[in-house]
């Protein structure tokens, strides 16, 4: 409050957006076109219903700089309250217009309280007066106080109107008298309408007229400190209708001088005021000669000099730049901007533009509707603009819905009744839960895009769900709810809906729901689909995705993926920001009974190696999923080779690839080599593990997860997994090094020379496949034969690339064991680089690149894990273990560093 | 008892924390919603908070002397949601009246035991007045946006309802809070103005507390803050604030606002951060204290404490760490105007 005497001078009023008129605010503008008694076209289009276009009068009006919008519905022919209540709840949907505050404009009371109980913000009340008596003004001014409005007092009494600067001031001092006193109403919420009569009319004694407005005007600013003085300007050049030269000048000139004299705020077109600076001087002469009444033949003369001038008919000027974009560029502003006004005529160009009509839907208006989304999100958007985009899309979805019938039915007669089958999607707020916007809009959003809703209200039961949904056979389920116990309730519907064997998808939406949440809590439960939508605006890409037979299996693999991903990384990640104390991360550890635990001796300890390898054994254990990947085809393998839209591409290049590798296998293009070792260890009951091999030790050192977990969850170090030396017990640890890249440059080389590309990829990426197909090879020998805890294992190669084995065999540089230097001691444990042929870089990058090394690990609790953010008191616990100084630690831990 | 503006001169404020959030600690089952006497509903009552006061008064009135406990000055009636409109969710719109006379009996029994045993110490009962479920500004079906749910003088009736329960139940004050449909407040300060006109008793003050939704800086309904405060100075509250949606961080630059812009006391209640992924509340007592501390340091509030999320524990670290700390000055007013 820098100057509270300013503030508690000014009106303060509200539409969305505060407005204040202080003592030295500049001239409001009340836009008056949204008034059926000024507005013969706003008038008829009220008449007739169309609501719609009426608004576009009041947006005009606020984009031609009214700060106040006056409306006002007294017409004989109309409903006055219905017609007010009507335009006023559709004028709060419509922000551009909302922003600003509103006048609710009558001379019958009841049409002003019933306007009153429509709008959010502070209003103006125009008008109530002493015209009918002290009792009935005290009343409707209570009123107004209840609704926090400010009122406008024309100057009337039950003498009649004021007409000269006498009555003016005294009905104003005696209506001011009875607000503050009697009513208590804040002096600044009072404004005066002190009348504005028409000049040059011919009657000598209306030559005064506005004389004597700008006098009284003058006159009771001085007296009533706090109030502000308005008028109905139009009425000045009452005799000069339809001549809008002259009439746009008197109002200027008028407005000049009276607001010189304190007049605050006035009802005018607003797209009709000349800068007083640019009326013509000749004309601006006429006119203050009429309006400040100096001159006796003043009428006269203006008279003569408007029958002069031809009434040039005005543009509504409007910034209709954007009209000049591409069809999807006039889309997305229509969305974004809220506008219907193009938007049927810019839809039937894009479908006329697009092959289908839903093209048009899934194209430009999703791609508008995701802006919208995005622009919500990053709160520049609020939500009833959100609303007003989904209405434009509704427009043009409706334009477009006539020819998706009529394509829909000649694909009937073509292919038969089932083709003409659109989704049906069942919604519902979650038993416990009664909010329903969201899920409103969503309803929506969907039925515009042609899919049959059923929407079953709020606090719906699973059961009554999982009913409907077989009832009416629906192909889609989709809960929504905004309290926290919803999400319960969601996991809930997810098992029913496993337990009663649905099949369809469960899509997951609402405030507090989360991808985060969909992943951990409620898609495990089920296993054909379970998807959480951000928002209404997504709900429609994703359900068409979700019913279209090509697109939903790669969808529902994507996802499913993704959530694996998630659930990851909340694991690891679950309140991110908080992190424990080295020495609590470490009394956290993985809790493992050694005393009930004894580790298999393994079959052979020390190391072995493998010389030229079997390459056709190794490709037994190929996993053709990344390998898809790498050639950025997503789906899941063999049903790839089959999907319908990349099924031919994939097949493809699966028989390139099954080519290649059987010439790579036969005629040895490749040469495979390995080293395992298995050697007695223990761990320090820290994160250290040392290794005996024959009479040497070797401390291996590993990092231990730092982020506070849930109850019940251990902060994890792979050493937690090896048992300690006070144990008593013996254990072991395994570690291993495999290329399949030995002899590749010669075929790159080749290839390269023969500028083939695709083939250069394809060797490169088969040798990738061939070295983890190798780890894997020789992980399950270790398993089963070396070491052998796990002797009797048979698992599928799907099994095996589910990771459904016992043991791990992480790798230094990767999640569980991020630190790169301890991959030299692995190399000299197992002599890598003499046995294998595999070389350390300086870097600790393996050459050759299709190479693969790590430790094995055997207890059954082992798992792969990632290590996330450590905190300085563990760098320097391992920069003391390493030998390091800090910045060396720092160095080598940049990526795990939280900074 | 010391009237509160004394009180408010004196010190900061502090109000209680979360209702829900310790009820659900109960993990309470249909059956203890429904207790004895509505054990033949015909509709699913789980969830509804506000049933508690008549069939486990017990555990309200626990929640109550926990806070009482934990230091808060002003604790809130059990009745956010005990309105006809919110109660015909649960089909009890009848109990409307009751609900809110016995939520605010409960408080006051708790409250009245807390200044009995301290009486420079008084406590003080806020009725809770909830936005309802409907909102009056915004259309629930999006291609009909001139449509409503529900008409003004239905909401203001409702919230009539209410405010004589709460007033015949002994309220000090009246707590209109999270709003996020200035127009659901608008009515709701009408009917207040309605029932002390009409009953000719002593008007309570109101507490105005309204919720900015999302990053856009608005409520829901789709004011800036200003224009909020401006919709709803014709109540000349006691105090105006914020409350729920966001935590206390997020809050900030809004709380800067309007302790700039308000003629009244300021209040500020905060979730316990944002909810994650889990829609769980993870800031502890500490962080929500300190995020209280610096608003008050910064003077920027007269009454603090907490929402969802927020416990006893919470309440306590906010009480101690605004004590010492002196509470906004109001602006000077201009009395001709005033």
């Amino acid at each position: 409050m820098d100057n509270p005497d300013i503030l508690l001078s000014s009106l303060t009023l509200s539409g969305l957006e505060p407005v204040s008129i202080r003592a030295d605010s500049l001239f409001v503008n009340v836009g008056e076109r949204t008034n059926v008694t000024g507005s013969k076209k706003f008038a008829r289009l009220v008449r007739e219903g169309q609501f719609e276009e009426a608004l576009s009068i009041a947006r005009q009006q606020v984009e031609n700089g009214a700060q106040i919008l006056d409306v006002n519905m007294d017409d004989a022919l109309l409903d006055g309250e219905k017609a007010m209540v009507t335009f006023l709840n559709l004028l709060q949907a419509e922000p551009d217009i909302a922003k600003i505050p509103i006048m609710i404009d009558s001379s019958k009371f009841p049409i002003i309280e019933a306007g009153l109980k429509c709008v959010q913000g502070k209003c103006i009340v125009n008008s109530i007066s002493l015209k009918e008596g002290e009792e009935k003004f005290i009343h409707e001014a209570e009123i107004c106080l209840d609704f926090g409005a400010a009122v406008v007092v024309m100057a009337f009494d039950e003498k009649g109107q004021a007409d000269s600067t006498g009555r003016r001031v005294e009905i104003a001092q005696k209506a001011f008298d009875v607000l503050t006193k009697k009513v208590g109403f804040p002096p600044t919420d009072i404004i005066f309408d002190l009348n504005v009569f028409p000049v040059a009319t011919g009657i000598e004694e209306h030559n005064i007229n506005a004389v004597s407005f700008i006098e009284a005007t003058r006159v009771v600013k001085q007296k009533l400190p706090g109030v502000k003085i308005s008028g109905g300007v139009s009425n000045l050049s009452f005799s000069f209708r339809g001549n809008d030269t002259v009439r746009e000048a008197m109002h200027s000139v008028f407005l000049y001088h009276a607001i010189k004299a304190g007049m605050d705020m006035g009802i005018v077109n607003a797209g009709q005021l000349k800068v007083y600076d640019e009326i013509e001087p000749q004309l601006r002469e006429l006119c203050e000669d009429v309006i400040l009444n100096r001159n006796p033949d003043a009428t006269e003369k203006l008279l003569a000099f408007a029958e002069s001038v031809k009434s040039q008919g005005k543009k509504v000027e409007k910034d209709l730049s954007w009209r000049n974009g591409t069809v999807e560029e006039r889309l997305s502003h229509s969305l974004i901007n809220g506008i219907t006004d193009f938007i049927e005529g810019d839809t039937e160009e894009a479908r006329l533009k697009y092959p289908k009509p839903l093209d048009v839907i899934e194209g430009p208006l999703m791609a508008g509707m995701n802006v919208v989304g995005d622009l919500f999100g990053a709160g520049k958007m609020f939500l009833p603009q959100v609303v007003k985009s989904a209405r434009v899309m509704k427009k043009s979805v409706a334009v477009l819905n006539p020819y998706m019938e009529a394509e829909k039915e000649k694909l009937a007669a073509e292919k038969g009744a089932d083709a003409m089958k659109n989704g049906r999607i069942l919604l519902a707020t979650v038993k416990g839960d009664v909010h329903d916007i969201g899920k409103n809009i969503v309803g929506v959003v969907l039925g515009c895009n042609g899919y049959e809703v059923i929407d079953l209200g709020v606090m719906v039961p699973a059961e009554k769900i999982l009913q409907t949904a077989k009832e009416k056979e629906v192909d889609i389920i989709g809960v929504s709810g905004l309290i926290t116990p919803s999400l319960d309730e969601m996991v809930h519907v997810a098992r029913e809906m496993k337990r009663q064997q649905f099949t369809l998808p469960l899509l997951i939406g609402g405030a507090t729901t989360s991808r985060t949440h969909t992943a951990v809590k409620i898609a495990p439960e089920y296993d054909h689909g379970v998807v959480h939508v951000l928002d209404a605006s997504r709900s429609v890409t994703t359900v068409s995705t979700l019913l279209n037979t090509d697109t939903r299996p790669a969808f529902l693999e994507k996802t499913k993926t993704e959530y694996e991903d998630v659930r990851e990384k909340f694991r690891n990640k679950r309140s991110a920001k908080q992190y424990l104390s080295f020495a609590d991360a470490r009394s956290n550890k993985v809790k493992i009974d050694w005393a009930a635990y004894t580790s298999r001796k393994p079959n052979f300890l020390g190391i072995q190696s493998f010389e030229n390898y079997d390459l056709n054994e190794i490709a037994q254990f190929i996993d053709w999923g990344p390998f898809f990947i790498a050639w950025e085809m997503h789906g899941k393998f063999p049903a790839i080779l089959t999907d319908k839209i990349v099924g031919k591409e994939a097949k493809k290049l699966y028989d390139d690839a099954r080519a290649l590798l059987y010439k790579i296998i036969t005629q040895k293009w490749l040469t495979a080599k390995a080293a395992i070792g298995i050697f007695p260890a223990n761990s320090n009951s820290k994160e250290t593990v040392i290794i005996k091999n024959k009479d040497t030790e070797t401390p291996l050192e590993f990092l231990r997860q730092q982020i506070k977990k849930v109850q019940g969850e251990p902060n994890v170090c792979l050493a937690d997994f090896i048992a300690p030396a006070e144990s008593g017990k013996q254990d072991y640890m395994g570690a291993f090094a495999v290329t399949t890249g030995l002899g590749i440059e010669k075929w790159i080389g080749y290839f390269e020379k023969d500028h083939d590309d695709y083939n250069k990829i394809m060797l490169k990426a088969l040798a990738d496949r061939l070295a983890e197909a190798f780890a894997e090879c020789m992980h399950e020998r270790v398993r089963k034969e070396f070491w052998g805890y796990a002797a009797c294992e048979k698992l599928t190669n799907e099994e095996l690339i589910h990771e459904d084995y016992k043991g791990i065999r992480p790798a230094p540089g990767y999640p569980a064991c991020p630190e790169h230097t301890e991959k030299r001691k692995l190399f000299k444990l197992i002599q890598a680089t003499e046995k294998a042929e595999i070389i350390l870089t300086d870097h600790l990058a393996m050459y050759p690149a299709s190479s693969v090394s790590g430790w094995y690990f055997s207890h059954p609790d082992s798992h792969y894990f990632g290590i996330g953010k450590i905190l300085g008191d563990q760098v320097a616990d391992y920069s003391k273990r390493k030998g390091w100084t800090m910045e060396e630690a720092e160095h080598w831990l940049r990526p795990q560093l939280n900074d | 008892m010391k009237k509160i503006t004394d009180c408010l001169s004196e010190r900061i404020l502090i109000l209680d924390g979360a209702m829900g959030t310790m009820i659900q600690r109960h993990q309470l089952s249909e059956a203890d919603f429904r207790g004895e006497r509505f054990k033949d509903h015909r509709h699913d009552l789980k969830g509804n908070n506000d049933l508690l006061s008549i069939t486990r008064p017990d555990i309200i009135l626990g929640i109550h002397n926990e806070y009482l406990e934990a230091g808060s000055d002003i604790i809130e009636t059990n009745t956010f949601s005990s309105t006809s409109i919110a109660q015909a969710d649960y089909h009890l719109e009848s109990l409307a009246f009751e609900l809110n006379v016995a939520g605010a009996k409960l408080a006051r029994r708790a409250a009245d035991e807390f200044t009995a045993k301290n009486p420079s110490r008084p406590r003080y009962v806020a009725g809770s007045i909830g936005p309802t479920n409907k909102t009056l500004s915004l259309s629930p079906d999006v291609s009909n946006p001139g449509y409503r749910a529900v008409t003004f003088d239905e909401v203001a009736n409702a919230y009539y309802e209410q405010v004589h329960g709460l007033s015949e139940g002994g309220a000090d004050l009246l707590l209109i809070e999270t709003i996020f449909d200035t127009l659901n407040a608008k009515a709701a300060i009408y009917a207040i103005k309605k029932y002390f006109r009409e009953s000719g008793k002593p008007a309570l003050p109101i507490m105005i507390s309204g919720t900015i939704t999302d990053a856009s800086g608005r409520t829901l309904s789709g004011q800036t803050l200003e224009a909020f405060y401006i919709s709803v100075m014709h109540a000349r509250p006691l105090s105006v604030g914020l409350n729920c949606a966001l935590g206390g961080k997020q809050m900030r630059p809004y709380m800067e606002e309007l302790s700039h812009i308000a003629s009244c006391y300021v209040s500020c209640y905060p979730n316990a951060g944002l909810p994650n992924a889990m829609a769980e509340y993870d800031e502890t007592p500490e962080d929500t204290a300190g995020v209280l501390r610096e608003f008050a340091r910064a003077g920027f509030v007269n009454i603090v404490g907490g929402c969802c999320g927020t416990t006893p524990a919470h309440i306590k670290k906010i009480a101690e760490e605004v004590k010492a700390i002196k509470p906004r000055k109001l602006p000077e007013p201009v009395a001709e105007f005033v």
